[in-house]
């Protein structure tokens, strides 16, 4: 393996559900045992830490642990650690990990994302919700006209899909519809029943275009992603899948200064820093924390056309499980739960590993592309079985 | 809407914008050796990093770029559905600004409406709201 190289190794993942008690560190811990045994590595071989968002003591629920801590609580010796909000989006805490070890940093980097929002709304007492009598920063451009979710700034951008390029319901419903029917068959997904056009037609709206089944919801879980570097990769058990290219553009940190969302640039840039193609990926894992992003992400990475996504995914066969781009095998944020980013990494390892199971994409899948975040926030990474 | 807006809180560089509706007029940052507005407002300029910036009066019209209608109650109290549109502001290329489109039924907001800003006013603060132009 050359040693400039950046590999994924062990992945893992603890269990995924709503309102859980296991602490959050110990939801990390279950999800780090699972990575370190996959990849047949000890805890004492760890050197470094990445995570996004780091901690992030005024939203206990969306940031519970922070690397510092797990460096400390499972008695890491790191040469190497970051967690930061500032970056490309979730999967930059991969991207930072990737440059460390490719460097010589570090060997053998756990990349994490615990959540904890459902049981942190469950349990104010113990995680108390922020409550703030005037906003500033970013927010104070949408907060006073109660533009209060990333639902609706993400819902601002479908609708110009809808307006500009004939977005349909029915297409768009393409994504929660896949997502669903992948989670079925994923034994760790939070929604484990299929959704049908008709229940996606009637669904309440949430900030149009998008409707109750376009939105993830709050998740309790932690995901785990080894990065280790080309030179230790001798000491691993798994299948090395290797990081072939990754970008992560913004010329606009806005949600609403920016006349495109970051995937877009960020998706052109991929490409130039590999000799693959669009046409070489055997599976897309794509941010649908609302569903529009993965498709704004299908646009952005060259799969169609600006303005044909709503096309590409009419009816579903495209991007189904057997299709010629299967999407979100996992089930996505939608059906597999708000894993926030990093689920979309696990399964396209899972995927080139030939691990699905019931949702195991057929042949010989070598190449993925998985990407995370939306508006302002885009990281794309291209993950090849060599 | 029932439930109280969160409202901005005032600092050096953006007091100008939320309180300069007191005499009805819209203001954005702009740089004084380009031209170029700047917004959200900064003491420098994307365009040249100029430092010599100052608040300059708009027209106060604009155009919707896009929109959605919001049906989700975040907040106990918030009334629903209500308008949040992103507006193209006349006169200044490249801003947008956030904002809720008021005084006409929800289904009659589009992409492309003609609108014209309509300050709500909380306490000092001019919130800059929008209103169709017939
Ligand atoms: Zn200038």
């Amino acid at each position: 393996m050359p040693a400039n190289e950046a590999y994924i190794t062990g992945v893992g993942q603890s269990e995924v559900g709503v309102k859980l008690t296991r602490l959050p560190l110990l939801l990390t811990l279950d999800a780090v045992r699972e990575a370190l045994s996959e990849a047949g590595l000890t805890i004492g071989q760890i050197d470094g830490v990445s995570t996004y968002p780091g901690r992030m003591a005024m939203m206990p629920g969306f940031s519970p642990v922070g690397a510092d801590e797990l460096i400390d609580a499972l008695g890491i010796r790191a040469t190497w650690h970051a967690g930061a909000m500032e970056t490309s989006s979730q999967l930059g805490a991969v991207v930072a990990a990737a440059m460390a070890v490719r460097i010589g940093q570090a060997r053998h980097v756990i990349c994490f994302r615990t959540v904890y929002e459902a049981a942190a709304l469950a349990r104010p007492t113990e995680y108390p919700p922020l409550r703030r009598e005037t906003v500033d920063g970013y927010s104070q451009w949408f907060a006073p006209f109660n533009a209060i979710s990333a639902a609706n700034w993400t819902a601002q951008y479908a609708m110009r899909h809808v307006k500009r390029f004939g977005l349909t319901r029915e297409q768009l419903a393409q994504i929660a519809l896949t997502d669903r029917a992948n989670a079925v068959l994923n034994p760790r997904a939070l929604v484990r029943k299929p959704l049908t056009m008709d229940e996606y037609l009637s669904a309440r709206m949430i900030s149009t275009p998008l409707c109750l089944y376009d939105c993830d919801r709050f998740t309790d879980a932690s995901t785990v992603l080894i990065v280790s570097a080309g030179g230790a990769i001798g000491e691993v058990s798994c299948t090395p899948i290797r990081i072939a290219a990754m970008a992560g553009t913004v010329e606009r940190h806005s949600w609403d200064q920016a006349e495109w969302m970051a995937c877009y640039p960020t998706g052109t840039d991929l490409w130039k820093r590999t000799d693959y193609k669009p046409t070489d990926v055997d599976t897309a894992q794509l941010y649908d924390g609302f569903s529009f992003q993965a498709l704004a992400w299908l646009e952005a990475l060259g799969f169609c056309g600006v303005g044909e996504g709503g096309q590409f995914i009419e009816g579903g066969k495209r991007i189904a499980l057997n299709g010629e781009l299967p999407l979100n095998t996992f089930g996505g944020q939608i059906g597999a739960g708000r894993l926030h980013g990093f689920g979309f990494a696990h399964e396209a390892v899972v995927q080139l590993r030939g691990r699905g199971g019931a949702r195991q994409i057929p042949g010989d899948p070598r190449v993925a592309v998985c990407a995370s975040g939306g508006g302002p926030l885009a990281t794309a990474l291209l993950l090849a079985r060599d | 809407m029932g439930a109280p807006r969160v409202l901005p809180r005032l600092d050096a560089e953006n007091r100008f914008f939320w309180t300069g509706g007191a005499d009805g007029k819209l203001r954005l940052m702009r740089c004084q050796e380009c031209a170029t507005f700047i917004h959200p407002p900064r003491p420098v300029c994307r365009k040249c990093l100029s430092e010599k910036v100052a608040p300059a009066e708009v027209a106060g019209t604009g155009t919707v770029d896009t929109f959605t209608i919001n049906y989700q109650e975040w907040r106990p109290g918030l009334d629903v559905p209500y308008v949040i549109a992103r507006v193209a502001i006349d006169g200044a290329p490249g801003v947008y600004l956030t904002t809720n489109i008021v005084g006409c039924p929800v289904e009659a907001v589009q992409i492309g409406d003609a609108v014209q800003v309509k300050f709500e006013r909380q306490g000092e603060i001019y919130l800059p709201l929008f209103e169709k132009i017939d």
